[in-house]
């Protein structure tokens, strides 16, 4: 195979296992080309990309970047807190704005789930989904299952078990699909009201007792606790959330084997987990990081190849 | 379209090219020091091991340096293809800076594999110098101002016609065949 089967990255759900393993292969390359000490390549150099983010990010917004201008791509950015998204444009005319600047593709990053499928199907450019509400963020999982990869050489019959506040959670939905079309075995581990009614329909068990996760997986994906999505009250305290569900060192040591910790980011220090986990031998949440430059090399290298 | 092979190396023939090109070098490079050569990626490579191989056998002392380049991220004709090219592997785990440097590849064509990795060997740092090696030199046909420094052999043909290069590592023979398509 070597092409995708989408003609946008919008979510993890409508992707082949052959078109992640095609990421996978050509991230590989990028990953490469990331360590060289010239680490640009021209291969973009025709190709306009406009990030927009109607949602605060740090880390995705400057991955993909950075991952645009390793490719030599022309880069246009877009932030709503500064735009005319506060007068009153909709989204369509703000996006067919940009696109009349004769804009290749589109990064965007929304607060309203299905944003970037809506967007894919009016305006002509391929659309990269960076994280639309609490529905998909693909590329967040597809380092994710990299970086596994990249860790245990394979992710088939691996068990995995994604911490926290799934309810809320864009990375825990597509981790879930991604790692499943990968064949691994995915729980899911949090208190009951973080946790989305019909989450067992996906094929995922939960866990409510976290020690009994993690002596069950060999890689804990912990996420952070989205308080800003929160309108109401999900559990009594930050503190008794950290108690229960919260890794510090002597949990991880107590385990029966070597867990690899994984993060998404941002970490919320001594809530989900403790510092020394976090900086720990253990922990691959920088090697994330620095696979998430590849991931998003790979995937807008091969979606523009299939621009017209 | 039914086509017409001629052999133009057959195995014989082959091994002796290597082995000239081989000694070719040597009256160039001496010893290898600061020296590397480097196989383009896919079919290049191949030529690349034989030749170093090849010099080994001749003064086991050589210490050559060799790698392999892809050139799939700096082509010219991506996206004009349909399809997103796929890349090969790069294997150059030191810098170029400074080395003299064999580039090495199976055909040289139109010109446009060999300027794409021009371009990518830049992202290893300045080289001293560059020479290009080819095993099959199809003359007349090239698009852009690039030529050989050692040949193995010289092709005169056509548009439409092919050359094959087979390597005993993929295979099963080495071996050179020129295509003709059949006028029907």
């Amino acid at each position: 195979m070597s092409k995708l089967s989408v003609n946008h990255l919008l979510g993890i759900k409508n992707l082949q296992k052959e078109d992640i393993e095609l990421i996978f292969k050509t991230a590989d390359h990028f990953k490469e080309v990331i360590n060289r000490p010239i680490k640009k390549v021209p291969s973009l150099r025709d190709i306009t990309i406009a990030n927009l983010f109607f949602e605060n990010s740090t880390r995705t917004k400057l991955s993909f970047e950075i991952a645009e201008k390793r490719l030599s791509a022309d880069v246009l950015n877009f932030s709503s807190s500064n735009s005319s998204v506060k007068k009153g444009e909709t989204l369509i005319d703000t996006v067919n704005n940009i696109l009349s600047m004769k804009v290749d593709m589109v990064v965007m990053r929304h607060p309203n789930p299905g944003a970037a499928n809506f967007l894919s199907k009016h305006v002509k450019a391929k659309i990269v989904n960076a994280g639309d509400g609490a529905h998909e963020h693909p590329t967040q999982a597809l380092l994710d299952a990299f970086s596994i990869r990249e860790k245990y050489g394979d992710i088939k019959g691996k068990n995995i078990v994604i911490v926290g506040d799934i309810l809320h959670s864009r990375v825990a939905l597509s981790n879930i699909f991604c790692l499943q079309k990968l064949g691994a075995n995915v729980k899911v581990c949090g208190p009951l009201t973080l946790m989305p009614k019909h989450i067992t329909s996906l094929g995922v068990e939960v866990i409510t007792n976290l020690k009994e996760a993690l002596n069950w997986c060999d890689v804990a994906i912990m996420l952070r606790i989205q308080l800003e999505r929160q309108d109401i009250k999900l559990f009594p305290s930050l503190r008794e959330y950290t108690m229960l569900y919260g890794i510090d060192k002597e949990l991880l040591d107590s385990l029966d084997k070597k867990i690899t910790i994984m993060h998404p980011g941002p970490i919320n220090r001594g809530v989900e987990i403790t510092s020394d986990v976090a900086d720990s031998n253990q922990s691959i949440i920088l090697n994330q990081v620095e696979n998430g430059v590849a991931i998003r090399m790979a995937v807008l290298y091969l979606l523009a190849g299939q621009i017209e | 379209m039914d086509k017409i092979g001629r052999i133009i190396l057959d195995d014989v023939q082959f091994n002796l090219t290597i082995k000239r090109l081989a000694h070719q070098l040597i009256e160039n490079y001496n010893d290898f020091s600061n020296t590397v050569i480097i196989g383009l990626q896919p079919r290049g490579v191949f030529l690349a091991e034989r030749i170093k191989s090849e010099l080994l056998k001749i003064n086991p002392s050589f210490n050559i340096q060799s790698g392999s380049l892809d050139t799939t991220f700096y082509r010219d004709d991506y996206r004009r293809q349909g399809n997103p090219l796929i890349p090969n592997k790069t294997n150059l785990d030191f810098s170029l800076e400074d080395k003299k440097i064999v580039l090495v590849d199976d055909v040289l064509y139109t010109g446009r594999t060999i300027r794409s990795g021009l371009d990518a060997l830049l992202a290893f740092g300045r080289p001293k110098t560059v020479a290009l090696l080819v095993l099959i030199n199809r003359r007349y046909k090239r698009h852009l101002p690039i030529q050989a420094d050692y040949i193995g052999k010289n092709v005169h043909s056509i548009d439409t016609e092919r050359v094959i290069v087979s390597w005993k590592e993929t295979d099963k023979k080495d071996e050179v065949i020129l295509y003709t398509p059949k006028n029907e």
